[in-house]
């Protein structure tokens, strides 16, 4: 019988594979050969690409080197979205390795945010864990940790520490027993589709007659194209960390293990593969 | 813990229970009476109807209550008749009991009362201490009285052969009466006031209890003789009053308080295990001398009393010693009755609304407790009478019960018309009359409420109401009682008690009485308790009680499934994420292994301070500073190493260790510090492992469970052990667990098994079970049987390294024993001056080593002492009246008499201990067990039934049903009947089953198979050399078991000087691992070695060589789970070894053990 602990392990450890090409306008001094990494989808992608940056500067004059930055398929990839929602919202059902193009020119200033340095990371991560905090217990479990929780937190995720970060974040997972779950659930729910960023709302973990709400709930209640009707065909997907929990499962389960480390749950609608 | 009952009676008599598990008063529906009074102990419940006869009610049990009627027939060897029934004159009787003395022929063997039946006919014992007789089952002897043997020989002139018959108390979970028979014929008036205790002042004969009544005169009668076998005791003896008596309390131990009439206490003293009625009384005042005391609760030692006024004292300064006490506490609240039950828990009736309240906060250091809260559970189908029924009701059931008594509470406790009974009886009627109207008028429920009747007739009394006639609203098939009659008992009452003086009391006549006057029937129609017994309740201040508010049943319902696989755990959608999850890591990460990782893995440091048992001698504690690294290993597993660093002769020197050749942590709590040994293969092959103390225990447990964590880490191993996994326990109650290779049972290079994982497991057990798909069970130094739950970690394992939802407290609870020795001198007797050579006068049992009272402490710092220091009489040998063992001198066998020849004695003393921890298990109530043993079953679907039998500490053998993959616990226990207490059981391949009688005669059990899981009937199967067996372990092929002296019989008697064995075969792999006495390693000499038999193979069932696994202080192993076949070469004559069972049944008495010499021989 596995354990609900498996189910943290499998989604912090969770790898894209990924091959980095340079963009083909990009001057360089040698052809720049493809770099093959295994990014781990809970991270974030400026946060582990050191190693793809040094590689291709390589290759690369100093004075030709701007703010890098990645494209899949003519797309920016926001740095501040966790690798794996990037993954699932633009490119799951194709082959792997993920192929993403490196640009270290023209950065797209209405599409991404900078990130001159990883303490930008560590400021974005650390406020939405604060965010997701505030929906859980009113900000009470954050406010209550001291300031080397809260950068052990960070270390963990920067440095890979499933348990160096699990130790702290288990705080964030509790909940009074008597309440049966959170306050509210911390979800966000992109659309590849629509023009706004994402769908976020209050959304309480219990109905108010006591029943147990569940991820086919929430969508109902936030955005019902997503569910199939009986009679017809399904036409998204709904995706967490790249598999599709049935509609039934407790909201308040998936919220405690199969949320980012930024104690949000990322759940990507994607339209349905057409086959 | 166990689930257990609290008792209640209502103000009709209606009697209902209220489990610590439920969520509801349970109406006791085969009451056919009505009950006035209750008094619960865990086992049984006793009460008086209102015809005032005593009933019992002895709760079923999975095994029966049954005793053993014997009876010996002898016979006389002459040259005519050869051996024959005619005795010589002066000899005994044909039958007779086994001295001789006494004439017992069969027919005379009655049934001690109607609620006993015969479990079957007489039928000849051919067990005869441990070997089975000749048939017909005679032993021969020279003359009468003296010694018998089996054998017939030249000079044999008498024979005699035991019969023997079972009965079975039948009257369980029912009411039964009891007699009401004094020593000379029926008791002159009946019973007012019942009280039972006293289990705790002997725990011989089992089962023991006092019980306590009080008759409607004011006696007081004592019932003696009451224990397991004969649950309804003996008979009454009266016992002599200073004045009269209206209420007693017995308490679990020596404590019986009673009061009397003026409203005084008396205090029984001298209340001892030879002595359990007591010798005197003593009286003790009220606490108020204006208001006398109407009502006494004792504990073990605690005392509450009631005072006219309702108020509730509390008696300070109780003790053993002095049972009196020493002055009165006024608490909070007005109470009209208090019960005190198990750990002095306070259970009581409120004045002002009549419910029932529990004292919260009652430890045993703050006895008085803390505040008063009050139980609010339905009762199951909830009767709701209307108003005026229900008063008239009260009124006729006050008449029955309390007669003549009533109406003087009348007048005492209704403060307003106490001048004027007659008033009073008026106002009441009166009352109820508006009452009625009132109720009529604001339309109580119609249903109830024939249209009609309310006006027209009086309202029928519920005056001899039976539950079925009772059985809900929307029913109402009233007995046709006319006010009149009611009216007629009321009446009477006032008269009676007109010329009484208005402070007598009993506490009936305030129950009756206040019944009258309460508003009863609010709008919320909560239920009117009259009476309530807690002594049968096993909870304490840390118990849950969902008493307190009401919650839905639904979560009850849920609890109650929370032993086998919680639902949560197979929903689909769980399942479906698991599945997903894996295709995902197949689908993105198993086919580009060869990748770089993006974050590369540093090394990470943890460092601390300790003490370590230094490696040469002199052997010292010595300060080491201690590191961990740990780092990621090629292949991304973690891995690390263990530094220590130490100064020698001022130079710096370290020692390491690498954390994936450690092979276990073992705490080694003792009292003074805390400590743990890390092993290596290579330290296990010295038997010296690297002794670490931490400064705190956390500090310990901290480093414990991370470098536990690292250990796992680099196996890979996480998460729960594997269904083949191997579980051992540790002689400190700790459990391990081991992944067995493949490689194990190579052959014939097989891997050593000092080279072995072993990884802790939260919990506490002395012995622990498992079979090949899972089921694992456990048993506690307390008995207690537990379940494994799937889970990991707990104990001190936090967060990660444990499973969350199966993790659960365990308890256990230990005896601590110390011994005071004395020497005989002429002119003192016995005292504790010694000779200079001799023991400490207060020692442990070797005497080597001083242990008093005061220094004594419990074995590590997780034990607390739970009971104080008393003497032990349950010593093997036997004690005299004061608990002494005799003997010529230390060190020698000690005896339970004086001789003139004893000139030293010693007398054992026991105090408890008790742990409290957390792992996965899950306890399994409530019969406590001594072994258990589980059938090692292939791939099995989850609904098939798991043969498993255990042993309980009593000595029954039990048979559990229902036992599945998804319900682990089973359901109830089938009792096997046996003739005498047996201590051992196995079941091996093809569901044979093997057991040890505590006699050591081995016994086989016969045509048990799926359709009949207990089998049949019992095979004596003589013992190898005629010797007593200790333990037996059952393969698929083979029996092993160990005699006395802890040899080993293998199947064709190669024996080995070792203390145990635990087996497992299977069709193709043989194990055979023991936990060895002592071993030898090349640095020392460790005693409890896990051992494992090399080259077992099923044509060589005594293998050839033992390999040396991990020890030092281990109690017990089990690889009955294991199951892996080795890689080995199959042997073209297997399918010869695995007899059919069939064969075995169809030989019921097979020559022992050639019977397995033959097996692995064909």
């Amino acid at each position: 019988m596995a354990d609900d602990k498996d189910v943290l392990r499998d989604v912090w450890f969770g790898r894209i594979p990924t091959c980095f090409t340079l963009y083909q306008d990009e001057v360089t001094e040698r052809e720049a050969e493809p770099f093959y990494l295994l990014l781990p989808r809970v991270s974030y992608l400026t946060l582990v690409t050191d190693k793809v940056k040094k590689h291709f500067l390589k290759v690369m004059k100093a004075e030709d080197v701007e703010e890098i930055w990645f494209e899949y398929e003519g797309t920016p990839l926001k740095w501040h979205y966790p690798i794996g929602l990037l993954f699932d919202l633009h490119a799951s059902n194709t082959s792997l390795p993920w192929s993403i193009t490196v640009h270290f020119k023209n950065f797209p200033e209405r599409d991404l945010l900078h990130c001159p340095c990883n303490s930008v990371i560590e400021a974005h991560f650390m406020s939405s864990i604060k965010e997701a905090d505030a929906l859980k217990h009113k900000s009470q479990v954050i406010n209550d940790m001291q300031k080397k929780d809260h950068k052990q937190l960070w270390m963990g995720l920067q440095n890979d520490k499933f348990d160096q970060f699990w130790a702290i974040n288990r705080k964030l997972m509790e909940y009074p027993t008597e309440e049966g779950g959170f306050r509210y659930i911390p979800f966000r729910i992109y659309l590849t589709m629509s023009d706004r960023p994402f769908i976020q709302k209050l959304f309480r973990p219990i109905s108010p007659d006591g029943h147990t709400h569940t991820l086919g709930d929430l969508l109902k209640e936030v955005y019902p194209v997503a569910i199939a009707s009986d009679d017809e065909a399904k036409r998204y997907q709904v995706v967490i960390h790249g598999i599709e929990p049935l509609l039934e499962t407790p909201l308040q389960w998936l919220s405690e293990h199969l949320s980012h480390p930024d104690n949000f749950l990322h759940i990507s609608v994607i339209p349905a593969p057409s086959d | 813990m166990p689930v257990s009952l609290l008792w209640a009676v209502d103000v009709y008599g209606r009697v209902f229970s209220l489990s610590t598990g439920g969520q509801q008063w349970e109406h006791c529906c085969d009451a056919v009476l009505e009950f006035k009074r209750l008094t619960a102990v865990q086992q049984c419940c006793w009460g008086i109807a209102c015809d005032h006869h005593i009933y019992l009610n002895v709760h079923a049990s999975d095994v029966p209550i049954r005793y053993q009627e014997e009876a010996y027939e002898n016979q006389r060897w002459n040259p005519v008749d050869n051996f024959s029934d005619r005795l010589l004159p002066s000899d005994r009787w044909q039958w007779s009991d086994i001295t001789g003395l006494e004439h017992k022929p069969l027919d005379g063997f009655l049934l001690p009362s109607t609620n006993w039946e015969w479990e079957g006919d007489w039928y000849i014992d051919e067990n005869f201490g441990g070997e089975p007789t000749e048939k017909g089952g005679w032993t021969y002897a020279i003359d009468f009285p003296a010694t018998y043997t089996i054998d017939k020989k030249w000079n044999s002139c008498v024979r005699r052969r035991r019969w023997i018959r079972y009965r079975r108390y039948k009257a369980t979970d029912t009411w039964a009466k009891i007699p009401s028979e004094g020593q000379s014929g029926p008791l002159p008036d009946p019973f007012n006031d019942i009280s039972c205790g006293g289990w705790e002042i002997s725990e011989e004969p089992r089962g023991r209890l006092s019980l306590w009544a009080v008759s409607l005169q004011g006696k007081v009668w004592f019932r003696g003789g009451i224990h397991h076998h004969t649950p309804e005791g003996m008979s009454w003896e009266e016992v002599s009053l200073p004045g009269e008596v209206v209420q007693i309390s017995c308490g679990p131990g020596d404590l019986v308080w009673a009061v009397l009439w003026e409203g005084q206490l008396i205090v029984r003293e001298g209340i001892t295990r030879d002595c359990p009625q007591g010798s005197s009384w003593v009286v003790v005042d009220s606490p108020n001398p204006e208001v006398g005391t109407i009502h006494v609760a004792v504990g073990v030692s605690v005392v509450w009393a009631v005072t006219k006024d309702n108020k509730v004292w509390f008696r300070r300064g109780i003790n053993s010693h002095n049972p009196c006490g020493s002055g009165w506490i006024g608490m909070v609240g007005e109470m009209v009755m208090i019960s005190v039950g198990l750990n002095d828990q306070v259970w009581a009736i409120s004045r002002e609304d009549r419910a029932v309240y529990f004292r919260q906060g009652v430890t045993s250091t703050e006895l008085s407790g803390k505040a008063w809260k009050a139980v609010s559970v339905p009762r199951d189908g909830d009767i709701r009478p209307n108003s005026s029924t229900s008063t008239s009701s009260l009124h006729s059931a006050g008449c029955f019960f309390s007669g003549e008594v009533r109406a003087q509470s009348v007048m005492s406790e209704d403060s307003d018309t106490e001048a004027d009974p007659q008033r009073a009886v008026h106002e009441m009627l009166s009352d109820r009359e508006t009452k009625r109207d009132g109720a009529a008028a604001t339309s109580i429920p119609e249903e109830e409420v024939t249209p009609g009747d309310a006006e027209a007739k009086s309202p029928p009394p519920a005056l001899v109401l039976s539950p079925s006639q009772s059985g809900g609203p929307g029913d109402p098939q009233w007995s046709t009682v006319d006010l009149e009659e009611a009216q007629t008992h009321l009446a009477v009452g006032p008269a009676a008690g007109r010329g009484d003086s208005s402070d007598t009391c009993s506490l009936s006549s305030v129950v009756t009485c206040m019944l009258g006057l309460e508003g009863l029937y609010g709008p919320d129609d909560h239920p009117l308790w009259a009476w309530v017994s807690g002594g049968g309740c096993a909870v304490d201040c840390h118990t849950q009680l969902n008493w307190f508010n009401s919650v839905t049943a639904l979560t009850s319902s849920i609890q109650a499934m929370s032993l086998s696989v919680s639902p949560a755990q197979t929903a689909a959608w769980r399942k479906q994420i698991f599945e997903q999850l894996n295709e995902r890591s197949k689908r993105e990460i198993d086919n580009f292994k060869h990748y770089e990782q993006a974050i590369e893995q540093s090394v990470w440091v943890k460092k601390g301070t300790m003490q370590w048992w230094r490696d040469w001698k002199p052997h010292k504690w010595v300060d080491v500073r201690f590191a961990l690294e740990q780092f990621s290993g090629p292949e991304g597993h973690k891995d690390g190493i263990v530094f220590l660093y130490y100064n020698f002769n001022e130079e710096k020197k370290y020692l390491h260790a690498f954390i994936n050749e450690v092979t276990i942590l073992v705490p080694v709590l003792n009292d003074s510090k805390h400590t743990f040994a890390i092993y290596t293969a290579e330290r296990t092959k010295q038997r010296w492992p690297i002794k670490l103390a931490a400064a705190t225990e956390m500090e310990m447990h901290d480093w414990l469970a991370l470098l536990s964590v690292s250990c796992c880490d680099s196996r890979g191993i996480q998460g729960p052990p594997s269904k083949q996994a191997i579980w051992s326990i540790t002689c400190k109650g700790d459990i391990f667990v081991s992944e067995p290779w493949p490689s194990l049972e190579a052959c014939p290079y097989p891997t050593p098994c000092d080279q072995m994982f072993w990884r802790q497991v939260g919990g506490h057990l002395r012995l622990v079970e498992c079979n090949s798909v899972g089921v694992v069970w456990g048993l506690g130094y307390d008995h207690t049987a537990w379940v494994y739950t799937g889970g990991y970690g707990g104990g001190f394992f936090q967060g990660l390294a444990s499973s969350t939802d199966n993790i659960f407290t365990q308890t256990d609870v230990k005896s601590v024993y110390i011994y005071e020795n004395q020497r005989w001198n002429p002119v003192t007797g016995y005292t504790s001056r010694g000779l200079p050579t001799d023991r400490y006068m207060w020692s442990d049992a070797t005497g080597l080593h001083e242990c008093t009272k005061a220094s004594t402490k419990p074995p590590s710092p997780h034990w607390t002492w739970v009971t104080e220091w008393a003497v032990d009489y349950g010593v093997s040998g036997g004690t005299d009246r004061e608990g002494w063992q005799y003997a010529a001198d230390f060190p020698t066998s000690y005896h339970g008499y004086k001789t003139l020849k004893d000139f030293v004695r010693r007398r054992r003393w026991a105090r408890k201990c008790k742990l409290t921890t957390t792992g996965p298990w899950q306890e399994v109530p409530p019969i406590p067990l001594s072994d258990v043993t589980i059938l090692p079953c292939g791939d099995q679907s989850v609904v098939e039934q798991i043969p498993l039998w255990a042993i309980s500490n009593k000595g029954d053998v039990l048979c559990r049903l229902g036992v599945t993959l998804l319900t682990p616990a089973g359901t109830s226990w089938l009792h096997v009947g046996t003739d005498q207490p047996f201590k051992s059981i196995s079941i091996g391949g093809a569901s044979q089953v093997w057991a040890i009688a505590r006699d050591g005669s081995a016994f086989y059990r016969g045509s048990v198979s799926t359709q009949n899981p207990a089998g049949d009937c019992w095979y004596h199967i003589p013992s190898p050399a005629r010797q007593k067996l200790k333990q037996v372990s059952v393969g698929r092929t083979s029996v092993y078991t160990v005699d006395e002296n802890g040899t080993e019989m293998f199947p064709r008697y190669y024996s080995f000087a070792r203390l145990s064995v635990y087996v497992f075969n299977v069709a193709l792999s043989v194990q055979v691992w023991i936990i060895a006495d002592k071993v030898q390693g090349s640095h020392s000499l460790s005693c409890g070695t896990v051992c494992h038999r090399l080259g077992v193979q099923p044509m060589e069932p005594k293998g050839q060589a033992w390999d040396y696994g991990i020890g030092g202080g281990w109690d017990h192993i089990t690889v009955r789970g294991n199951n892996i076949e080795a890689p080995r070469v199959r042997m073209p004559s297997l399918t010869d070894a695995l007899r059919p069972p069939s064969t075995l049944a169809a030989r019921p008495l097979p020559a022992g053990n050639t019977e397995n010499g033959n097996a692995v021989q064909c």
